[in-house]
């Protein structure tokens, strides 16, 4: 097997919060990120979805060192990146880069495109000569699909998918090994989703790069990802090859993210039989003993409050975090299910 | 159109890189259609333009009296078209050299507590924590000092002088500055584009220089040019107890100082330093006014 660019094990986010009033403190500990382990092959993309708050763009920020971790190791080509110092860490971050969900938020108003678009190469190539650094804009702009005429342009002169277009602009510049995605399309219009999610494709193949996508949309995930990974409450619910997430679903929160996507077809959507959620995620502050995710689960039993699920890793690879999974997968799925369960 | 010519045409077209327009472009043709900030602009430019040129056209000087006029009304026969204070001086000379020192003092005691104010409020509210709680509980205490006991105290100790006005002046304007300057990069520091800066690798001082700073100068600009007026009237009012600029050398604020005990006898006197003052503080609210509403209409974007 390939050894992965990135490694993560057992990464943890808390965050400390002050609920007390006036004079008197009382310190919580948020998990927004809790015991997190995965991996991310060279030239693969990895999608992250869950609900909002469950601490996706939290974890994006923690590979990157912009979110300080509280524990676990990320390991970048074999290096650990935890740990490092700002100096030596901004060395790396010219090889993973960041791309956010607000496409003009994060572009600065006051400078036009072509010193956003070199604002990397400035801080990572300081000896570059501006004609230089002019050529290279233009070349990436092209490659993104904008005009490089556009290079004196501000942002609040372009549309919110060309903003995010300059986003990936400057995250490619530096040529890149792996761009974090956050949320890349969930402020745009579909339409111009597509058009994003394809860019990203076709620039990955042509690039070689590893992407990490995080969304909460599960169709757009499932059209750029090769493996999956699912997220609650800061936990790793499942994590699957794409196929395997979508058509055998093994954790029953992934079972019910997916039947929550409704059917473009109103007439198979209203006879769908739908078992959708109870309630609301639980409040990080207080989260449940044992499974986070127990207190919405159709399939919860006693046991499940007593011990934190381990993921669990099945012989094709997945891994799955819930300790009914087989007698869950066997009561409820189909034949082809069954077979599956029975070789897990 | 031939076929040639069009991609003649369409290769030129390709050619040309698109000029944008920059949000201060943008704020600026919106403050050229604000008819009250333009007449403030063109006042302030005829006013600036006079105090120095003015000078030097007249025949009168400053300091040397004209033995043959002491306290004469305006009047174009005698040349002193202000007419003369007690002492015999040409009052449209002494209007102009007044003019310079004030318009001088508000524009440089400005300038001084800008560089101090922005960089210090910047900081201060980038860090955050611990280093802005130090850093902004220090400002409190200076504000808690009484100014006018702390000007009249520089005064004894070093002497009148005019520099020691702009360092009296822009040492306690510089404490409005920051704190202008911090609440506002609490909110940009938590902009998306600050997070990309770091994670394209750029330093803490290189964003502070890079994006916050140029983001706060739409507010930093409206302030300054409300400051300036404050720093004249300031300055007009240490003159006025006799601890502004020494004479010959004088100021509007000292001008009207002198004019207001010759009130009875030489109204002039009082009159013209005291509207050239008002217009000029007229004029710098006007364009503050103007400025802030050219720049901030929220980045009407």
């Amino acid at each position: 097997m390939r050894t992965p660019v990135l490694e993560v094990r057992d990464l943890s986010v808390h965050f400390r919060v002050d609920t007390g009033r006036l004079f008197r403190h009382d310190y919580h500990t948020i998990r927004a990120v809790d015991q997190v382990s995965f991996d991310v092959h060279s030239a693969e993309t990895l999608g992250i979805v869950g609900e909002s708050g469950c601490g996706k763009s939290t974890l994006a920020r923690a590979i990157l060192g912009l979110v300080r971790a509280h524990g676990g190791s990320v390991q970048w080509l074999g290096k650990e990146l935890l740990g490092l110092s700002e100096e030596e860490m901004r060395g790396k971050r010219r090889e993973i880069q960041l791309i956010f969900q607000d496409p003009s938020g994060s572009l600065d108003p006051r400078m036009t495109v072509g010193q956003i678009v070199a604002e990397p190469l400035r801080t990572f190539y300081p000896s570059m000569s501006k004609l230089q650094v002019r050529e290279r804009v233009q070349g990436i702009m092209q490659l993104v699909g904008l005009s490089p005429q556009q290079i004196n342009r501000y942002p609040h002169e372009f549309s919110g998918g060309q903003c995010q277009r300059i986003g990936i602009a400057r995250a490619l510049v530096v040529n890149p090994r792996l761009v974090v995605c956050d949320e890349p399309v969930s402020a745009l219009d579909v339409s111009i989703q597509a058009q994003i999610v394809n860019l990203l494709k076709d620039l990955q193949k042509k690039l070689q790069l590893s992407l990490i996508f995080i969304a909460h949309d599960l169709s757009v995930v499932r059209h750029v990802s090769d493996r999956v990974m699912v997220m609650y409450l800061g936990r790793v619910m499942e994590v699957a090859d794409r196929d395997s997430i979508y058509l055998k679903p093994r954790h029953p929160y992934t079972r019910a993210l997916i039947e929550s996507v409704p059917i473009p077809d109103p007439v198979k959507e209203r006879d769908r039989a739908r078992r959708s959620l109870e309630g609301d995620m639980p409040s990080p502050l207080n989260p449940p003993t044992g499974c986070v995710f127990r207190t919405r689960c159709p399939h919860a039993i006693d046991e499940c409050a007593r011990e934190v699920p381990a993921l669990e890793t099945l012989d094709n690879g997945n891994q799955v975090a819930c300790i009914r999974h087989r007698e869950i997968v066997g009561e409820t799925g189909d034949g082809r299910r069954e077979t599956e369960a029975g070789s897990g | 159109m031939s076929e040639a010519t069009r991609d003649a045409f369409e290769q030129a077209m390709d050619r040309r890189v698109i000029r944008g327009r920059s949000l201060y472009v943008d704020a600026w043709h919106r403050l050229l259609k604000n008819k009250a900030a333009v007449a403030a602009l063109v006042v302030l430019a005829i006013m600036i333009i006079m105090v120095i040129v003015g000078p030097m056209l007249s025949d009168w000087d400053h300091e040397i009296p004209d033995w043959d006029h002491y306290s004469t009304p305006p009047s174009l026969e005698t040349g002193h078209l202000f007419g003369t204070d007690a002492l015999g001086r040409d009052l449209f000379v002494r209007t102009m050299i007044g003019g310079q020192i004030s318009l001088l003092v508000g524009l440089v005691a400005t300038l001084v507590s800008l560089v101090i104010g922005i960089s210090y409020g910047a900081v201060a509210g980038y860090f955050g924590g611990r280093v802005d709680n130090i850093m902004m509980r220090f400002v409190d205490g200076i504000y808690a000092m009484p100014f006018m006991f702390f000007v009249i105290v520089l005064m004894v100790i070093f002497g009148r002088n005019i520099f020691l006005i702009f360092v009296a002046i822009g040492a306690v304007n510089w404490l409005d500055m920051a704190r202008i300057v911090r609440g506002q990069t609490l909110s940009l520091k938590n902009k998306d584009f600050v997070e990309a800066a770091r994670a394209c690798g750029a330093t803490e001082m290189q964003i502070i220089r890079r994006h916050i700073v140029p983001n706060l100068l739409g507010v930093v600009i409206v302030y300054v040019t409300l400051t300036i007026p404050q720093v004249i009237l300031v300055e007009s009012f240490l003159s006025f107890l006799g601890l502004g600029v020494q004479e010959p050398l004088t100021s509007w604020g000292a001008l009207v100082n002198e004019g207001a005990q010759e009130l009875e006898t030489a109204p002039w006197s009082l009159l013209f330093p005291a509207s050239f003052l008002a217009l000029t503080l007229f004029a710098f609210n006007f364009l503050g006014d103007g400025l802030r509403d050219a720049l901030d209409p929220k980045d009407r974007f």
